[in-house]
């Protein structure tokens, strides 16, 4: 197959949104001030499970500067039983809102029970301290083995089988006869501890409900039509009373999807009369929002002697927080996701627990179950006197593979990923001295579609402007403004791309799930495509022709030719202004593998690891920009290398959260990793017209199997639980 | 966080005058620590009083005998940008460069880490091997205490009301003396210590003529163990010499359980950190001839 040569599309321009960003001008939810505004503030549970008797907001209601007092009474009337479904399946309103407001109890030290709206912040917080909560503490449970236990302290009375909200059961094949056929079977349980994304902007919203019952929303959130539907939800409105105006977005890695602020903002702008503006602290964004699972994982791997594997077995139980949505599918999907294997069986288990209701973290739940499968395997080549490369090679899922949730590949790079580690120069070096491991781990996350719109522009300089509703976290302007530039001919800097309210645009999905330079990348393509044929038609009729040719930047026919800048000067007199606009729903997901080297020095007398070297390996189908491609298996990986080394969420018995700062929550600085390199496969993904696959999140599933591989390495240990840190690899 | 005065004194009397008639104003030289905890209700303050402008506590000076008066409000930056300092105290200098980041250093002195008084600060064990002495300011004149003794409980301190902290004193360092503080933390920056150990030592004709040892983070305040630079004297510095101190260290140590690390580890790193901080200060000692 010929590789397509392309102009714009792998180059590296600068980005569209980088000179405010670097000047500090780039609006963020809380720069936002309104005439009127005021401003809000958040009472939370001090206690991890307990029943909320009585709250009685009348002291706080009557502190001079307070105009609105709300809580979960002031929700507005909606049956008990109402179930709501934005795009996700149906959840229960009861919990949506329950883990916005409390009701009846409150399941996790943070949950939000009242708000305040007030003539300042600090006024507002007065008030909050104001509010009276009788509490009838309850026995708290905090992790999903001992909520899984008989007698554990139940959270909610209505799901059915105690606080295991859903099981997952994958099976294919014979696994007794698998194991059966096994020379060596590795069986190994693994524990991670509940972590944060760490993204460095807290939670924003500003609203003002209108006296025409319509609400206008400024946020930050990864889905400005997600937010839109679930505060609509919430508030029991109509989607088009509500519009959600995006700001700019300080990271959010899954963990802005879900609404927290909107809805309060909107209930408190309702009965102040005033644009409420509510933005969390860092530790109101530790206790308050949603981290991803803790979780036990706990798999199985039988191989023959050639080291084919021959059945695997995995047990996933992970922590979904307060409510129920634990990620435990998705970690089940992909626990065995890179490897061909005939008979598997997989159970996974939902379970609640009175910690804060987790979210999306970049590939949700699969690092938890990667970091079992990874280091099984690690084990089994070294029983086997394989090098781990040469053992995953030789299992490695291709087109073709059938998954155990039923899916067959398509074309997939995992068995690129793995050659590329193997002849990259990192895994070719010696390692520098005593002490020191490297570890290894391959892993896999989808791509998802969901729809996308866009509308392009022409203006008469040859310019055109892109009008769309993606959420830019990791350079989306310029991969979007990079496919339409490829399609018109025309320099990236050429696009002018603008993300609008929801009002402005049409339907677009959240940014996650790797998609937002496959899907609305797809969507800028297609909306390009249109505004190719109508300026062919300009041009036909320009010059009085049939047929007009437009290839790198030029229309011609018959010897006539133009520019596109040339045309787009004259569109005023061939019929006026060219828009285009496309809405996609694409279908040709392509998913994504990665793979990381980690080179870890363990200082034998503190426990105290350094990461000396690091390679990320992926593959991206097409980098468009392939600065960003770098920069997200960067991020990713840093993230990884946190989470596996020294991040956690460190409770006390009652539930409480220590460490709820940066300070202790000890995320990686810049002067705890090197520079991490990155090395871009690029195995084109047939469901895309240039080949992209979403790189946003694979990246971050190898880092924690890779690093309990290297710390073996280096200290002979294997250790069964993640973080990793210096005082569990001394065993204290 | 409440809304209080504030009111910035030029002079020491001045100053005095004023924490007498405020008993409950809190004193703010950086504020790195001062702010924090006013935001998070983890303090009150009526009057917050800047001692910034008072130009005694604004001083450093390096006296002809090489002895060290820091004032209260001196940041850490012109401890680490000081050429002499840098040259007579390199472990001085270190500490100054780990207390928070850059920005951080811009504001915080080593004044306001004493007052603080946590367990955890990173240049009281130091101070204390340096034998170093807090000189106080009050309504009845003026006093200095031993830095060992400045700290009473976490977050407490000597200071009876009315009275500031003016200056930080350290004595010349003897010939063939050197200094070191090290601390463990799972970053390599930005954190707090888990365990923090401070050690001096001095050489004289082949043995070690004098040394003192302190630990950060492991008791309710910066604790000083005399026992292990004492069993120090007279010996030759040998590795086993210095671990039966780090071992006496350890013994001293009452270190509780947080978020931060387990009695069990920090007992562990006691030992480690106090050897070598030791080796360390006496790899300095043997290159001061």
């Amino acid at each position: 197959m010929s590789t397509p040569t392309y102009n714009v599309i792998g180059t590296r321009p600068v980005r569209h949104d980088g000179a405010d960003k670097v000047t500090g001008r780039a609006l963020y939810g809380a720069d936002l001030q309104l005439a009127r505004m005021v401003h809000g503030a958040i009472l939370r549970s001090p206690h991890a499970h307990a029943r909320i008797l009585r709250i009685d907001t009348a002291k706080a209601e009557a502190l001079p500067g307070v105009f609105a007092v709300v809580t979960a009474a002031d929700f507005p009337p909606a049956p008990a039983d109402k179930l709501v479904d934005f795009g996700e399946g149906e959840t229960p309103l009861s919990s949506l809102r329950g883990n916005i407001l409390a009701s009846g109890k409150v399941l996790y030290s943070g949950h939000a029970v009242a708000a305040v709206a007030a003539v300042n912040a600090h006024v507002a917080a007065e008030a909050a301290a104001l509010i009276e909560v009788d509490y009838e503490p309850l026995p708290c449970v905090l992790t999903a083995p001992e909520a899984m236990a008989p007698g554990a302290p139940i959270l909610h009375d209505h799901l059915p089988n105690g606080n295991i909200a859903e099981t997952v059961h994958y099976e294919m094949g014979d696994l007794a006869a698998g194991f059966a056929q096994a020379s060596l079977i590795v069986e190994r349980e693994l524990d991670t501890a509940t972590v944060h994304q760490g993204y460095i902007e807290p939670q924003n919203a500003t609203a003002f409900w209108n006296t025409d019952g319509r609400i206008q929303i400024w946020c930050s959130t990864q889905g400005s039509f997600v937010a839109r539907d679930a505060t609509a939800a919430v508030l029991d409105l109509p989607v088009s009373h509500v519009k959600v105006t995006p700001m700019e977005i300080g990271g959010g890695f899954g963990g802005k999807i879900n609404v927290y602020l909107e809805p309060v903002a909107a209930l408190l702008s309702k009965k102040a009369g005033r644009p409420v503006k509510l933005v969390m602290s860092r530790r109101d964004v530790f206790t308050g929002t949603g981290p991803t699972p803790g979780s036990r994982v706990r798999v199985k791997i039988g191989v023959n002697p050639e080291g084919k594997i021959t059945a695997a077995q995995a047990w996933l139980a992970y922590e979904a927080g307060a409510y129920p949505g634990a990620m435990v599918v998705p970690g089940a999907m992909t626990v065995f996701a890179c490897y061909d294997i005939e008979n598997i069986l997989i159970e996974g288990y939902d379970v609640v627990v009175n910690k804060p209701s987790t979210a999306a973290y970049r590939a949700p739940g699969a690092p938890n179950s990667a970091l079992a499968t990874e280091t099984v395997l690690d084990e089994i080549a070294e029983k086997l006197g394989l090098d781990p490369l040469t053992l995953r090679l030789r299992n490695a899922a291709r087109e073709g593979t059938r998954r155990a949730d039923g899916p067959r590949y398509k074309r997939i790079g995992c068995v690129e990923v793995l050659e590329a580690m193997q002849a990259s120069p990192h895994y070719n070096a010696p390692l520098p001295g005593p002490h020191c491991g490297r570890g290894v781990a391959i892993g896999f996350w989808f791509n998802v579609g969901l729809p996308s719109s866009a509308t392009l522009s022409v203006n008469a300089d040859g310019t055109v402007n892109l009008i769309e509703g993606s959420t830019d976290i990791g350079g989306s302007r310029a991969s979007l403004a990079m496919q339409a530039a490829e399609v018109l001919g025309l320099r990236a800097e050429d696009i002018h791309p603008t993300i609008v309210d929801t009002d402005s645009v049409g339907y677009t999905g959240v940014t996650g799930g790797s998609r937002t330079t496959f899907a609305t990348g797809l969507a800028v393509h297609d909306a390009a495509q249109l505004v190719v044929e109508q300026m062919k038609a300009r041009a036909a009729r320009l010059w009085a022709v049939d047929q007009v040719a437009f290839a790198n930047g030029v229309f011609s026919s018959n010897g006539h030719s133009l520019s596109f800048a040339d045309l787009a000067a004259q569109l005023g007199s061939t019929g006026g202004p060219v828009s285009c606009s496309a809405t996609v729903n694409p279908k040709g997901v392509g998913g994504s593998f990665a793979g990381l080297i980690v080179d870890l020095h363990v200082d034998p007398e503190t426990g105290k690891t350094t990461v000396l070297r690091v390679t990320s390996v992926q593959d991206a189908g097409k980098a468009i920009h392939p600065s960003y491609v770098e920069g997200q298996m960067q991020g990713g990986t840093a993230q990884g290398l946190g989470w596996a080394l020294n991040e956690e969420y460190f409770m006390d018995a009652a539930g409480d959260m220590r460490n709820g700062s940066y300070l202790d929550y000890r995320m990686p600085t810049a002067l705890d990793l090197p520079m991490i390199e990155t090395i871009i496969v690029e195995v084109p993904n047939p469901g895309h017209p240039f080949g992209v696959r979403g790189v946003g999140e694979a990246n971050i599933v190898p880092p924690l199997p890779a690093v309990a591989n290297a710390l073996y390495r280096a200290t002979g240990k294997r250790l069964n639980r993640v973080p990793m840190n210096p005082a569990t690899i001394l065993g204290l | 966080m409440k809304a209080f005065d504030y009111a910035a004194p030029a002079s020491l009397p001045e100053a005095v005058g004023l924490l007498a008639s405020q008993p409950a104003a809190r004193l703010l030289a950086g504020g790195t620590d001062l702010l924090v905890q006013l935001r998070s209700g983890r303090k009150q303050a009526d009057v917050v009083i800047d001692v910034k402008k008072i130009p005694e506590l604004n001083e450093i000076t390096l006296a002809a005998d090489h002895s060290l008066t820091i004032g209260a409000a001196v940041p850490c930056y012109r401890l680490t940008d000081h050429p002499a300092v840098q040259a007579h105290y390199p472990a001085l200098t270190e500490v100054a460069s780990w207390i928070g980041g850059t920005q951080i250093q811009g504001r915080a002195s080593l004044g306001g880490n004493l007052c603080n008084a946590a367990p955890s600060a990173d240049s009281i064990p130091l101070l204390i091997a340096l034998s170093a002495s807090a000189h106080i300011a009050g309504p009845a004149g003026r006093r200095s205490v031993p830095v060992e003794a400045f700290c009473t409980a976490p977050g407490r301190n000597q200071l009876t009301p009315g009275e500031l902290l003016v200056s930080i004193h350290i004595p010349a360092p003897p010939p063939r003396s050197g200094a070191a503080y090290l601390r463990f933390i799972p970053r390599n920056e930005m954190d707090i210590a888990v365990v923090g150990a401070g050690a001096s030592l001095t050489l004289a004709n082949g043995v070690i003529a004098a040394a003192r040892l302190a630990l950060s983070s492991v008791a309710p305040t910066p604790l000083f163990v005399p026992a292990a630079g004492d069993s120090l004297l007279g010996q030759a510095p040998t590795p086993a010499a210095l671990e039966a101190a780090a071992q006496l260290a350890q013994a001293a140590a009452s270190p509780i359980s947080d978020m931060r690390g387990s009695a069990a580890y920090r007992r562990h790193l006691c030992a480690v950190m106090a050897r070598r901080a030791l080796e360390l200060a006496l790899s300095r000692a043997q290159e001061n001839q």
